[in-house]
C-alpha cells in the first residue's frame, strides 16, 4: 500500500513507494500482453477523468487502464474557454462528491488545482498534469521505461532536453529520477530553463554534444511554437541547431543513447523522424508502459482486489 | 466591538501616555471634554466624569494609514467607506487615506467629492488620494489643482504601475506644483510579466509564474531618480524586496525626496507561505523570500522605512475560491496590522513600542500634511488604546471588513489595540 491517499505529486513522494509503483507496472504490462487485456480488480469502482484542458493522449491512456482494471469510468472535458475559470471549479468538486466517485484523475491548466480539489473531494485525486507544476504519472511511466531498458535507475544519466520551464514532465521527472538514484541534467537555452533549478539537484547545461557524452537516456521534451513569438527563441532553424536531437548529431557521438519523448512529438524540430523511428528510441513503449503504470496507480490507490 | 458617543467628560486613568512625537513615554492621565483633548497630566476630574481604566495600557496617537482599498464606488460588496471604518476602529485606526482604483476611478474633482461627502458621515476620517492619471491609464494628468480643493491628499495610479517614465516625471512636476506625493505602485510590467508570486525556489516548486525582485527595485529607482530630477516628493508604496529598501536607503542619504512604506504582511510572512497554494496569501507586490522579509524588518529598525501602511485590499470569498492563478490579488489588513508588526518587532529584534509606533502615526501624518501633535490641549481626541504585550489569537470573529480574506487568521499575536477614540465616539473591543 502506498502512504499517501493522493497522487498530486512526486515532490518528496516516498522512494520505497514510486519502486512498488514500478514494481506493480510491471506486472499489469504481463496482462497487457496476454490475449483477454483486462482483469477484474477494480470492478464496482467508479472514476471520473476530469480533463479542464485538452489532452487526448494522457485521457486515453488513463481510460484504457480503467477499462483494463474493470472500473467504471465517466469523462469531463471542457475546455478552458468555455468554462468560467476557477468560479465553476469549487461546484465541479462538489458535484463529484455529490456523486459518490471514487478517484478523480485531473488535468487542468493551473498549478495546485488538484491540491486544492483534494479540499473538496474525498475521492482519491490522480493529477493528470497541474499546468507547469508536475505530471507524475508521466515521470512514473517514463521511469518504468528506464528500468525496462536497463534493469534499474540508480546510477543512470538521464538529460532532459527543450523547455523545462513550461513542462510539468519536467519537474516530477527531477523528483522521481533524483528520488530513485538517477543523476539528472537539463539542457535547453537559458531561456528555457526556470532560474533556481540546479538547487532541486540537477545540473544545467547548454551544450547538446556535451550532455550526448555523459547520458545514458535523453528524454526530450516539446517545443511549444507559441513560445517562439514572445522570444524564448528565435527560431526553428536556431533552435533545431542547437537542441534538435538528430542522426547526424547521434551518428558524431556513435553511442547507443536511449531516446524517449513524453508526446506529441515535432519532428523535424525537437526530434527527426529518423530518430523517433529508430531502434533506439523507446517512443512506443512509454505509451504501452504509460497504461502498465497508470493501472498500477489506480490498483494501488484505490485498493483493487489481488487478481484471481 | 461597540461604538457609542463619547461622554461629556471622559477620564482616561492610570495610563502610559506614549507620545510619539516628542518620543516620550510616561505614567499619565487624559482629560477629554467634547470629543477634545482638556488636559494631560494628574488633571482633577469632575465627579460627572466617566472614567475609562487604562491601567497597564499604552494610549497613543490614533494610528493612520496612508494605503487602503475602500472598493467604493463600484464593489460595495467587498468594502465600502462605512464597512471599512469599522475595520480601521478594530485596528486602532482613526485615519485612512484611500486608494482611487476604484470603478469609476477617482481621477475627478467630482469623484473626490463624492468621498469626502461620504466620508462626513463615517466614524473615522477619511481622505481620497486622487488618480494620477484619467481612467489610471498612464497617459493624461488629472485636474490635480481642483481635485486638492476638493480634499486629495496625494496621487496615485495604484494598482497600476505608471509605466510611462516622461508622464511619471511630468506628473512629480506638477504635483510637487500642489505639495502633493505621488505614490506609484513600482512594478514593471512587461519585467514581471506573468508572474504572480515572488520569483525563486517556491515558484519553482509550485509551478507558478515568477516575478522577479526587480520588476519592483528598478522602478523603484526609476521613481526616486525622477523625482530627484524634478525636485517633488515621491513616496514608495508596500516594499517588499532587499534592493528597494537599499535604493531607498541611498536616495536619502543624497537627500532625495522620498519616503517609503511596508505592509505588515510582507514584514510578517515570506513567499514559503505559499506552498499549500492558498489564495489568502496572493498579493501584490508578493510575498518575497526570507532575506527580503528579514530587510524590510530592519528597514523599520534602521529609519529607512516611514510608515506601516496595510494596503487593506478586501476580496469577495467567491473570488478567493478560485485556484491561484484565477484568483484576485490583495488581502485584507487593518484589523491585524498592529498586532502582527508588534509580534514581528518584539520577537526578532526586542525593538519596543516606542521605536515604530512613529510609523503608524506621526510619518503617516506628516507624509499626508496632517496634524501630528495630537496630544495639545483643544485638539481633537484621536487616541488608540493599546495592551502591547497581550497575547491573543487572530480569527474570524476578529474581523470586521465586509471581506474576510486576512492570510493571518489562526494566527497568535502579541499586542493588541482596546479601544479606539476619534471624531467624538469612542470604540471600545
Ligand atoms: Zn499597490
Amino acid at each position: 500500500m502506498l502512504k499517501q491517499k493522493h497522487l498530486l505529486g512526486l515532490e518528496g513522494y516516498p522512494a520505497q513507494d514510486i519502486k512498488t509503483i514500478i514494481d506493480t507496472a510491471f506486472s499489469f504490462r504481463e496482462v497487457l500482453d496476454r490475449p483477454i487485456k483486462k482483469v477484474p480488480s477494480l470492478q464496482g469502482k467508479t472514476i471520473v477523468n476530469l480533463f479542464f484542458e485538452n489532452s487526448t493522449r494522457t485521457r486515453i491512456s488513463f481510460e484504457l487502464a480503467q477499462k483494463r482494471l474493470s472500473a467504471d469510468t465517466v469523462n469531463f472535458s471542457a475546455s478552458t474557454s468555455s468554462l468560467k475559470k476557477g468560479e465553476s471549479f469549487k461546484d465541479t468538486a462538489q458535484n463529484i462528491e455529490a456523486m459518490k466517485i471514487d478517484a478523480v484523475v485531473m488535468r487542468h491548466p493551473d498549478p495546485g488545482a488538484p491540491l486544492h480539489l483534494t479540499k473538496h473531494v474525498d475521492a482519491v485525486v490522480i493529477n493528470a498534469g497541474d499546468g507547469k507544476h508536475e505530471h507524475p504519472t508521466q515521470a512514473i511511466l517514463d521511469m518504468m521505461s528506464l528500468q525496462e531498458v536497463f534493469g534499474k535507475i540508480k546510477g543512470l544519466n538521464v538529460a532532459l532536453v527543450g523547455d523545462i520551464s513550461h513542462s510539468r514532465v519536467a519537474l516530477s521527472n527531477i523528483y522521481g529520477l533524483t528520488a530513485l538514484g538517477a543523476n539528472v541534467t537539463v539542457c535547453g537555452p537559458p531561456t528555457l530553463i526556470p532560474p533556481h533549478i540546479e538547487t532541486l539537484g540537477v545540473k544545467v547545461s547548454h551544450d547538446l554534444d556535451a550532455v550526448f557524452e555523459w547520458a545514458d537516456a535523453l528524454n526530450i521534451l516539446r517545443i511549444q511554437m507559441e513560445r517562439m513569438g514572445v522570444g524564448l527563441f528565435p527560431s526553428v532553424r536556431e533552435y533545431r541547431n542547437l537542441f534538435g536531437v538528430n542522426t547526424e548529431r547521434l551518428d558524431r557521438h556513435g553511442k547507443e543513447l536511449i531516446i524517449m519523448h513524453p508526446g506529441p512529438m515535432n519532428r523535424g524540430i525537437e526530434i527527426d523522424s529518423a530518430v523517433a523511428d529508430s531502434k533506439q528510441a523507446i517512443i512506443l513503449d512509454q505509451v504501452l508502459n504509460g497504461v502498465a503504470s497508470r493501472m498500477a496507480i489506480l490498483y494501488l490507490l484505490l485498493g483493487g482486489k489481488a487478481e484471481e | 466591538m461597540k461604538t457609542r458617543k463619547m461622554p461629556k467628560v471622559l477620564l482616561l486613568k492610570n495610563g502610559t501616555v506614549l507620545d510619539p512625537l516628542k518620543g516620550t513615554s510616561s505614567k499619565k492621565d487624559i482629560i477629554i471634554e467634547n470629543g477634545k483633548i482638556k488636559s494631560i497630566g494628574k488633571p482633577k476630574a469632575p465627579k460627572s466624569a466617566e472614567v475609562l481604566d487604562c491601567t497597564g495600557k499604552v494610549i497613543t496617537h490614533g494610528f493612520c494609514d496612508v494605503h487602503v482599498h475602500f472598493r467604493e464606488p463600484g464593489r460595495e460588496d467587498k468594502e465600502t467607506l462605512a464597512t471599512g471604518s469599522r475595520a480601521a476602529l478594530a485596528g486602532g485606526f482613526t485615519r485612512v487615506c484611500v486608494m482611487p482604483n476604484t470603478n469609476p476611478p477617482l481621477d475627478s474633482p467630482e469623484s473626490i467629492r463624492f468621498i469626502t461627502e461620504k466620508a462626513a458621515d463615517c466614524p473615522i476620517h477619511i481622505h481620497p488620494i486622487g488618480a494620477v492619471t484619467k481612467g489610471q491609464k498612464g497617459m493624461e494628468l488629472t485636474e490635480m489643482a481642483a481635485m486638492v480643493r476638493e480634499g486629495a491628499v496625494a496621487f496615485s495610479d495604484d494598482g497600476l504601475p505608471i509605466a510611462n517614465a516622461a508622464v511619471m516625471r511630468r506628473a512629480l512636476e506638477y504635483a510637487s506644483m500642489l505639495k502633493k506625493p505621488i505614490i506609484n505602485h513600482a512594478e514593471d510590467l512587461d519585467l514581471r510579466d506573468d508572474g504572480i508570486m515572488n520569483e525563486g525556489e517556491m515558484s519553482l516548486k509550485l509551478g507558478l509564474d515568477g516575478n522577479t525582485f526587480l520588476a519592483e527595485s528598478m522602478m523603484v529607482f526609476r521613481d526616486i531618480e525622477l523625482a530627484r530630477l524634478s525636485g517633488a516628493a515621491v513616496h514608495i508604496p508596500h516594499v517588499s524586496t532587499k534592493e528597494s529598501v537599499t535604493h531607498v536607503a541611498a536616495a536619502k542619504k543624497n537627500g532625495a525626496s522620498v519616503t517609503a512604506e511596508v505592509t505588515p504582511h510582507h514584514l510578517y510572512f515570506n513567499d514559503e507561505a505559499l506552498v499549500s497554494y492558498n489564495t489568502h496569501f496572493k498579493v501584490a507586490p508578493p510575498l518575497r523570500s526570507e532575506a527580503d522579509r528579514k530587510t524590510l524588518v530592519k528597514g523599520i529598525t534602521s529609519g529607512t522605512i516611514d510608515c506601516i501602511a496595510t494596503d487593506h485590499a478586501p476580496h469577495t470569498i467567491e473570488e478567493k475560491e478560485a485556484t491561484f492563478t484565477n484568483a484576485p490579488f490583495g488581502m485584507i489588513g487593518l484589523e491585524s496590522c498592529f498586532a502582527a508588526v508588534n509580534t514581528i518587532l518584539k520577537k526578532e529584534k526586542n525593538v519596543s513600542l516606542l521605536d515604530f509606533i512613529a510609523l503608524l502615526t506621526v510619518n503617516p501624518r506628516k507624509l499626508m500634511g496632517f496634524d501630528t501633535d495630537l496630544f495639545q490641549e483643544g485638539t481633537e481626541a484621536e487616541l488608540t488604546i493599546l495592551s502591547p504585550d497581550e497575547t491573543w489569537v487572530f480569527d474570524e470573529d476578529s474581523i470586521y471588513s465586509r471581506s474576510l480574506n486576512s492570510p493571518f487568521t489562526g494566527e497568535s499575536f502579541i499586542g493588541k489595540v482596546n479601544a479606539t477614540l476619534v471624531r467624538g465616539n469612542m470604540t471600545v473591543l
